[in-house]
């Protein structure tokens, strides 16, 4: 618990010694701002709700979960580091988790300062807080999953950039699974339920119920074991290097 | 008991035999000197005894705990600093050496960063990050992480490695100072080293052991002929 507290620590505060955690921050939240207002009509539609604010975010969390994630473990591997914290008296499992919930928690971070959309929304209108609630829930949970990915990429390689480009694919794979246009293509050469079941394992169809305030046992599901599957891949993966 | 205990250990990476039925035993006051050409399986040998590499065959223990069957105890009594002396460019120095005291439990370990910046004379860059240290204080801040449990035993690879003379003077005076509470391993290409500091000779030349001497044995086995001459005829 000792080991883990001060790896979560230690990764969590590396976050904000570069640059790069303030980009992040700004970046995801005026991308997640602008596309709820410019591309979703959020104030055009005249709804005291933030579907239209969810609905962007397996974009944002594509991109932006394996930009947090890529340095979980390249970076160790580049400085040399990895083999002094795993000649330290922890084990993988520690280390692993601990920088994984690092990496969540800075995600949650860049969610939480998107609130003031709440504050807005609740101004404009009476929204139903409890699923404002439950769209935060599923967002935070897809970034979890987009970070399990993003975890296993990082420990193929000690190069971040790479590590942020296959996870950004793999996470992009994801995100456009479910969608309109894929469906289309699909359409062509699967018959119609095949379609429809691979949908499911898109992000955006799993996010969807949560936007809609519902709390279904499917999507939670999909999204834990898709970010258990990643930390657990990936701590295997440095397990057996 | 000896504090640092090998079996047999070998490794392989693909088809390259790095490592080959390596056996030694360290009690405690010794200082090994670990010897070799670039790529004998120097730095190998010093993964595998602290647990950071698994071997394909055979086993060490460190303190009495086999290190692959009992990893955590088996390095809460070890103090390793790994080629190059790797740590966290954007910590401070004081953070790094806390980081390491915390991650290893020591109650006291804002008194024992003190003392280990002291000791280390690591002082006066303690609020400066890794990155921006020069090579010398970047090598004293590894073996500062490795030294900051006053642990049993000592695994240091190329200490001295890039330091002036100055430095690795240094470096020998404490090392020297507690070695005979440990158990150490030092390996290093300065034969004047092995000479001034260690109390045994373990050479290795392409995965294998060729000699795990005195150096004054060593010496006294080739009349007339110099620690570096020996070397070559030893590992040629």
């Amino acid at each position: 618990m000792r080991a883990f507290r001060a790896i979560l620590a230690r990764e969590f505060l590396g976050y904000f010694r570069t640059p790069l955690a303030y980009v992040f921050l700004a970046v995801f939240n005026a991308f997640a701002v602008s596309l709820a207002f410019f591309v979703g009509s959020f104030y055009e539609s005249g709804i005291a709700n933030l579907d239209r604010f969810f609905i962007y975010h397996p974009w944002l969390w594509a991109f932006l979960a394996p930009a947090a994630g890529a340095r979980l473990w390249a970076e160790e591997r580049r400085q040399g580091t990895l083999e002094l914290l795993l000649t330290w008296p922890v084990t993988v499992w520690q280390a692993a988790l601990g920088k994984f919930m690092a990496a969540w928690l800075f995600l949650a971070t860049a969610l939480a300062m998107s609130l003031p959309m709440v504050l807005t929304v609740s101004w404009l209108g009476k929204p139903d807080l409890g699923t404002i609630a439950c769209g935060y829930l599923g967002s935070l949970l897809c970034g979890g999953a987009c970070l399990g990915i993003a975890a296993v990429c990082s420990a193929l390689t000690r190069s971040q950039v790479i590590a942020f480009v296959t996870g950004f694919l793999a996470c992009f794979i994801l995100v456009i699974i479910g969608y309109g246009v894929l469906d289309n293509l699909l359409s062509g050469v699967l018959p119609a339920q095949y379609v429809s079941n691979v949908a499911r394992i898109g992000l955006w169809r799993n996010l969807e119920p949560f936007t809609l305030g519902i709390l279904g046992i499917q999507p939670l599901t999909y999204f834990i074991s898709v970010a258990l599957a990643g930390l657990g891949l990936s701590t295997l993966m440095i397990e057996r290097r | 008991m000896a504090l640092i205990e090998a079996k047999n250990l070998s490794k392989s990476y693909g088809t390259i035999r790095a490592v080959s039925n390596i056996s030694l035993s360290v009690e405690r006051g010794e200082v090994i000197g670990f010897l070799g050409p670039n790529g004998a399986g120097k730095s190998t040998t010093m993964k595998l005894l602290a647990g950071y590499l698994q071997p394909d065959q055979g086993s060490a223990r460190i303190a009495g705990f086999d290190v692959s069957e009992s990893p955590v105890e088996a390095k809460s009594k070890l103090g390793y600093s790994p080629e190059g002396a790797p740590a966290y460019g954007e910590m401070t120095v004081k953070e790094f050496l806390h980081f390491a005291a915390t991650l290893r439990g020591l109650k006291d370990a804002a008194t024992r960063v003190h003392e280990t910046l002291a000791l280390c004379r690591l002082s006066d860059v303690a609020g400066q990050t890794v990155d921006t240290l020069s090579k010398g204080y970047r090598m004293r801040v590894g073996f500062a992480q490795a030294i900051i449990h006053d642990p049993e035993v000592l695994i240091l690879d190329e200490p001295t490695d890039g330091l002036d003379p100055n430095q690795k003077h240094e470096v020998r005076r404490i090392l020297a100072g507690m070695a005979e509470r440990k158990a150490v391993i030092v390996s290093t290409h300065l034969l004047e080293e092995v000479e001034a500091l260690c109390t045994r000779v373990i050479l290795i030349s392409r995965g294998e052991i060729r000699c795990d001497e005195t150096p004054k044995s060593l010496l006294a086995r080739f009349p007339g002929k110099r620690m570096d001459e020996i070397f070559r005829h030893l590992t040629t």
